[in-house]
């Protein structure tokens, strides 16, 4: 502890420099943060779903829709415990600049099964009452200035006309990474205004036991084989898994640049350490005349380099753990439950450490190492 | 003027710290070219994918040909419009078209699933579509469960080769040629006739008719006529501008990551310039001073400064073209959240690119060095050669 204040009186020495070195490290690890928020977020959403919920769909891709029959056959299977459907709208609010999901579904099934949406029960029971009620996530009522009790009109784009809901109420789901930006209606007015055409998009089932999850889902998919629907059921889970590697190969892409940034700033800070020690040449011969040993020097640099990598990354690191929460940010809807998990800030830490080590170590050696004789030669 | 030899001499003498500031600012360099032919190669891909004589036709408030539906009707009433051009057969140059998604597993990881475009033509749209050119095999045959497969498509998915069979929507269909589409979207498409596709799809219903243009100029009037027409509730689109459209929400994203991402990487590098051109003043102040006895005025000290921190960077600039340049042509695939279809393009460095990226190390290395050049500018002789 004693030497506290000759490291202290070092990184003061040059405090723009200082202060430069530092900065740069914490907007490494800002950035470094960041990136690896996105694939970790992904990783989230693709863990999503209850394991007592099954999802059908379309055996033939995810645009075809099911007979709205299906349903009470699926309900009349053994192990099934409830039943819910659900049909993608596709609808555009304003000019269809902010994209925000919105789909119909049988409301009173749905909410029953979906405990993760908080709702005030007020509001729940007047969506419920109203046929032509919307409720909305949390978000658009900023995102787009709606109060509760409002009529909003959408304009249809797979399902034309202008559709005109009243806001009823409002979620916070209870899992940030549900997405908290959706706006759902009654099914019921759904399939009246298209004329009763009696289709789902896709159905949620759910089961006694996660167990028979397989055997259930067999025999949704065996019922329907031949029929001019067939069936594709799995757990909720695959279901969005299934979006989640939509994205293709964007994680690696996020963690190649992120190893690109972290590089380049190594070597920042780096030439930034070599040439404060390269400057302190004599006066490090000094210190080895008057007693400092070789390992005191050595360990005076890499704390130096240390403080340095340390103080950056926690600004770096805590910045971006603060920031995104501060504006709720949720990458334009794509990223929903948008979180700088703590294993980021673990591996942010790990690598402020590596880059410590890296980067300390060629000064420091050079000091430990360094012959008095010939270093004093050069000093005036 | 002093002479730009003594700046690169100066910098040759401290190779380490030189090397290390010019791969900095390389990286970044590097991550930028690369992000920016990221957005390029997509925005190429679907910008081709239209052709400015084309028009496409959906149903009116349609916003992709995923959501769009058109009857047998408006596919009659276009084919015998008389804007639309008339091929060599005498049969007009129209195209309706049914457009699915269907999943495919991946050949390397069968888990991933991409959402692959599916879409079904007349045999006027080898015609329609001049960019497109079956390169081996037959066009699929009119009544037959044949399809065509895009080339970007072979590589990436089992069952593609020709000869080989295809399982989607209950039925087998054989693979009878591979086509290219100059590099454009309709690479990562499976065509087939749209006849086959409808019964087994969506039935008795297209998502989208393209048409060539009698008079290519003549689109505002081709506009007006068809959506002013009561017998049809359409939109017209000029086709290479809807397909540019299809890229506008994921090019934003792209282009918004690469100006994040090396806005900050290059606010980092810059503050490594800083240091270094700091640290070589303040080892060189006895030199500078020399220089300002000689009589070479400050200003030139200024200038001599900036342009060794520009030098530099220009390194740096040059390293990062190195590192990005393999990566053109490398293909890559991601899904259009816009038609929520897989697409795959590679991506593009081009020389306007590469360009793009020297004079952005410049411009590091100008801002990084410019207030160190000032403290070497403003020197007082007499303390600097002490």
């Amino acid at each position: 502890m004693k030497y506290l204040g000759l490291v202290l009186a070092n990184l003061g020495r040059h405090k723009l420099r200082t202060i430069l070195t530092i900065l740069s490290v914490a907007l490494a690890l800002f950035l470094f943060a960041s990136l690896r928020s996105v694939t970790t977020t992904l990783a989230a959403t693709a863990q999503l779903g209850g394991a007592r919920r099954l999802v059908t769909t379309n055996a033939t891709g995810i645009v075809f829709v099911l007979p709205l029959a299906y349903g009470n056959r699926i309900k009349a299977l053994p192990g099934v415990t409830g039943l819910s459907w659900a049909n993608w709208f596709g609808g555009r609010y304003g000019d269809g600049k902010s994209f925000f999901a919105n789909f119909a579904v049988d409301a009173e099934s749905y909410l029953k099964m979906y405990p993760e949406f908080i709702i005030a029960d007020d509001q729940r029971a007047a969506f419920l009452r109203d046929r032509t009620g919307a409720l909305i996530g949390k978000r658009l009522l900023r995102q787009f200035g709606w109060k509760v009790g409002q009529n909003v009109t959408l304009q249809g784009t797979i399902f034309p006309g202008e559709w005109t809901f009243t806001v009823d109420a409002v979620y916070t789901p209870n899992d940030p990474s549900l997405g908290d930006d959706a706006l759902v209606f009654h099914h019921e007015y759904f399939d009246e205004r298209i004329g009763r055409a009696g289709i789902a998009g896709w159905y949620i089932v759910e089961i006694d036991d996660p167990a028979h999850a397989p055997q259930i889902a067999k025999s949704i998919d065996d019922m329907f084989r031949n029929s001019s629907a067939p069936t594709k059921t799995g757990t909720e889970k695959e279901f969005q898994a299934s979006f989640a590697t939509m994205w293709g190969n964007v994680s690696f892409l996020m963690s190649t640049i992120g190893l690109a940034v972290v590089f380049a700033i190594l070597l920042v800070t780096a030439n930034a350490m070599m040439m404060s020690a390269r400057e302190r040449t004599g006066e490090i011969a000094v210190l080895k005349t008057v007693g400092f040993s070789d390992r005191l020097l050595f360990a005076l640099i890499m704390v130096e380099a240390g403080a340095m990598a340390l103080t950056g990354a926690a600004l770096g690191l805590g910045g971006a753990k603060l920031f995104y929460p501060a504006i709720n940010f949720n990458g334009a809807g794509f990223l929903p439950g948008f979180k700088v998990a703590t294993s980021t800030l673990v591996v942010g830490g790990l690598v402020a450490l590596g880059l410590m080590l890296a980067s300390g170590l060629v000064p420091a050696l050079r000091a430990a190492r360094l012959p008095v004789v010939q270093a004093l030669r050069h000093v005036e | 003027m002093i002479p730009i030899v003594y700046n690169v001499r100066s910098v040759i003498r401290r190779p380490v710290s030189t090397a290390l500031t010019a791969l900095g600012v390389g990286l970044v360099v590097a991550v930028f070219i690369g992000m920016l032919a990221l957005a390029n190669g997509f925005g190429a891909a679907l910008a081709k994918t239209g052709s400015a004589k084309n028009v496409i036709i959906l149903r009116k408030g349609a916003d992709s040909e995923l959501s769009s539906g058109l009857g047998r009707d408006v596919a009659s009433l276009i084919a015998s419009d008389p804007h639309v051009a008339i091929g060599t057969d005498n049969r007009p140059l129209v195209s309706p078209e049914v457009y699915v998604l269907i999943p495919l597993a991946k050949s390397f990881d069968t888990t991933q699933i991409a959402n692959v475009v599916v879409r079904g033509i007349s045999d006027q749209a080898w015609q329609v579509r001049n960019n497109v050119a079956v390169t081996e095999g037959q066009k699929p045959t009119s009544g037959r469960a044949e399809i065509c497969v895009g080339s970007r498509l072979t590589k990436r998915f089992p069952h593609t080769g020709i000869g080989q069979t295809l399982h989607f929507a209950g039925r087998d269909w054989t693979v009878t040629c591979h086509f290219t589409a100059a590099g454009s979207a309709f690479e990562s498409e499976i065509w087939g006739e749209n006849e086959q596709f409808m019964p087994v799809f969506r039935g008795e219903v297209f998502q989208s008719i393209s048409f060539r243009l009698k008079d290519p100029a003549a689109f505002e009037e081709t506009q007006r006529a068809l959506q002013a027409d009561k017998r049809m509730t359409v939109d017209v689109h000029r086709e290479s501008e809807f397909y540019a459209q299809q890229s506008q929400l994921l090019g934003r994203i792209l282009s918004f990551l690469a100006v994040m991402i090396t806005g900050i990487m290059a606010v980092g590098a810059v503050f490594g310039a800083i240091n270094t051109m700091y640290a070589a003043i303040a080892a060189r102040a006895p030199e500078i001073g020399v220089l300002l006895t000689l009589g070479f005025k400050p200003w030139s000290v200024l200038v001599s400064f900036l342009a060794e921190s520009a030098f530099i960077a220009v390194i740096g600039g040059l390293l990062g073209c190195l590192f990005a340049l393999p990566l053109n042509g490398i293909v890559t695939s991601t899904t259009n959240w816009s038609s929520f279809s897989e697409i795959a393009f590679s991506f593009r460095v081009t020389p306007a690119l590469l360009l793009l990226g020297v004079i952005f190390a410049v411009v590091m290395g100008i801002v990084g060095g410019f207030f160190p050049a000032l403290r070497a500018a403003r020197l007082q002789v007499v303390q600097a050669l002490r």
